[in-house]
Order: structure tokens, then sequence, then C-alpha cells
């Protein structure tokens, strides 16, 4: 074999390579929480558990590295930048025993429709929920009618009907834990959430 | 009379959603960006929905990101083909379960909701690998993968 044959052969190995490679990194969480992502294939598993924690797999195996901001600006860069909004989300509480929002909140919803109008393709769930007073069954039933409240609300505010999700969560996502049957006014609430 | 009407009316509703249920909606569009649906191409646009089996694809300087109704976020640089292999999430009990696959390019990935609640059900797969996710954001590169 000469040297032409050699570096052609070598050539061919380098491009097999680079055609199945693959490649990992773990971000930090934009709430600062710790997370972790775990990747396996048929040669086992690496675990990936702090920032910029990475992996590559090519055809020579798998290779932990640590990876930088600057790297996954260069290799991930135009994917970051499409990255959708955050979505977001508020809670409105109610007047004791009725369906008027507190004027904190009433004054909360102006903010809220803007944030509806800014956003490309804006969804929003309106999510009911209810203390652990009275049953599982009752409470989903409660939780829906706020929320389908709520959402009049908003629709009467001029938000297009065809973005709203009404949901009850019924006491399932209590904000403060509590027994059964507690009465907590801080779960009686309604939670609003925009993506 | 009318209401059983109704009644038959919401079943039906009830299963052609199950059939098709959104798993997600495009927020962000950058360059050519398709979506392939039973053998059909169409451009992706702000707006779109994104169901379960849709492959969404975009081309050269082309980027595009979609949230999933549980919150995640995805978004894909050019040259790239992502696979919604599986998506289901009941907003009120806040189950879950979704496969996404990404066949070449590069994802970037915010989790959500059922991450959360049930990393267990979630998983991202690469044509060798399978990702297992706590809570957490990630980005995977796919280079010279699959073209379907």
């Amino acid at each position: 074999m000469n040297k032409s044959h050699v570096s052609l052969a070598l050539l061919a190995l380098l491009m097999l390579a680079g055609c199945a490679s693959e490649r990992f990194v773990l971000l930090p969480s934009a709430d600062g929480r710790p997370g972790a992502v775990v990747v396996r294939d048929a040669g086992g598993e690496v675990a990936l558990d702090n920032p910029y924690a990475a992996t590559m797999r090519s055809v020579g195996g798998k290779t932990r590295y640590q990876s930088s901001v600057e790297d996954v600006q260069a290799r991930f860069g135009e994917a970051l930048a499409a990255q959708p909004p955050r979505p977001t989300s508020y809670v409105l509480y109610f007047e004791t025993g009725g369906n008027v929002l507190t004027p904190g909140s009433q004054a909360a919803l102006a903010g809220i429709r803007q944030e509806i109008a800014d956003r490309p393709a804006s969804e929003v769930m309106v999510i009911g929920h209810t203390d652990r007073v009275g049953s599982v069954e009752a409470n989903d039933r409660l939780s829906l009618k706020r929320a389908e409240g709520l959402r009049d609300v908003l629709i009467e505010a001029g938000v297009a009907a065809g973005k709203l999700e009404a949901v009850g969560r019924g006491e399932r996502d209590p904000l403060v834990a509590t027994d059964d049957e507690v009465d907590e006014p801080k779960n009686r609430r309604v939670e609003i959430s925009v993506r | 009379m009318i209401k059983a009407h109704w009644a038959a009316l919401c079943v039906l509703l009830a299963c052609s959603a199950q059939a098709a249920e959104p798993a997600g909606t495009i927020k962000v569009v950058k360059g050519s960006v398709s979506i392939e649906r039973d053998g059909k191409k169409m451009p992706a646009t702000v707006g779109s929905q994104v169901e379960i089996a849709d492959r969404v694809r975009t081309g050269k300087e082309s980027s595009v990101g979609v949230t999933l109704r549980d919150n995640t976020l995805l978004s894909a640089g050019p040259h790239s083909l992502i696979v919604i292999d599986k998506f289901a999430y009941d907003q009120t009990t806040q189950d879950g379960s979704m496969s996404i696959g990404i066949r070449k390019g590069t994802l970037s990935v915010a989790s959500g909701k059922i991450a959360k609640r049930t990393p267990e059900s979630v998983d991202f797969h690469t044509p060798t690998s399978v990702l297992g996710v706590r809570g957490t954001e990630f980005v995977v590169e796919v280079v010279g993968g699959s073209d379907e």
C-alpha cells in the first residue's frame, strides 16, 4: 500500500467516524435545580450530572468530556436561538365566596392579557384548584367550574377563545400541603399558564 | 333527541381528538421548516400544530422551536430531523409519557411537566442511544444520521 492509499483509507475511516457521531451535553437548568441525563446504548450507560458534562459517541466508542458555554454556543447556537419563550404562570385569587377576583388579581389580569398578545402563537391553560374539603370528584367539578369562570373573564377581556383551555385539577396539586378536609384559602385558586 | 345527537357528536369528537391529538405547537420558525404527516410534506409556520408521528424537518440555515403541551421546549438547528414518536398528557392528573427521536442534526431540550412528575415515562433517542431525563435541559447532536 502506498502512502496515498494509506491516507485515503484513513480519510475513509475518519469520514465513517464522522458519519455516525453523536454528542450529548447537559446544560444548567433555568430554575437552577440540579438535573441529570443518562445516556444508554448497547455498550452501557453514562450519567451526565453536572452542567456541561458531555459525552461523545462515534465508531471508536464513547468519550466523556467537559464542554463549555463557548463549545455549546458553537455547535448548538442555532438550535438554542430557536427555543420558544419559556412558559410563565400566574396565580389569581378570588374574593371569599364568589367569582370576583381580588383587586390585586384584577390588576394582574391586564399584564396577563398583554403577555398573551405578545407571545407567538400563544396558548393559555386556565387551571382551577381547590382545597381538600369535600370529595375528590366534587373538587374536580368545583375546580373546573373555577377555571371555566376565569376563562370566560379572559374571553370577555378580548382573548380569543381558541387559545384558551380550562381544566380542573381538583385537590391534587395544592400550593400548601394539608390533611384531607382542611379549609385552606391559598389552595382555592386559579393558575394561568401562558405558553 | 337533540341531546342524544350531541352525545354521539361528543363521543365522535373525543375519538377523533384521540387519534390526532396535538402534541404541541410551533412557536418559532426560521428559514425552511416542514412537517411530514402521513407521507405528505407541508410547510411549518408559527402556530402550526405538531401531532404524534409527525416528522419535523429543517433545511439549510433553518431552525424551529416547538412547545409541547406539557411545557417541554424543543428546538432544532439546521439540517435536523425530529420525530414525535409518542406523546400523551392528561392536564387533570398531569400523567403522561413522551418519546422523541433525533434522527439527525441538533436539538435542544428544556424538559416539561411530564419529566418532572414521571421522568421514567420520558425518553429521547438517537440512532444509537436512549436518553433518560431527570428534570433538566440538554442538547443532542447527531452527525450524518439517517435522512428517514
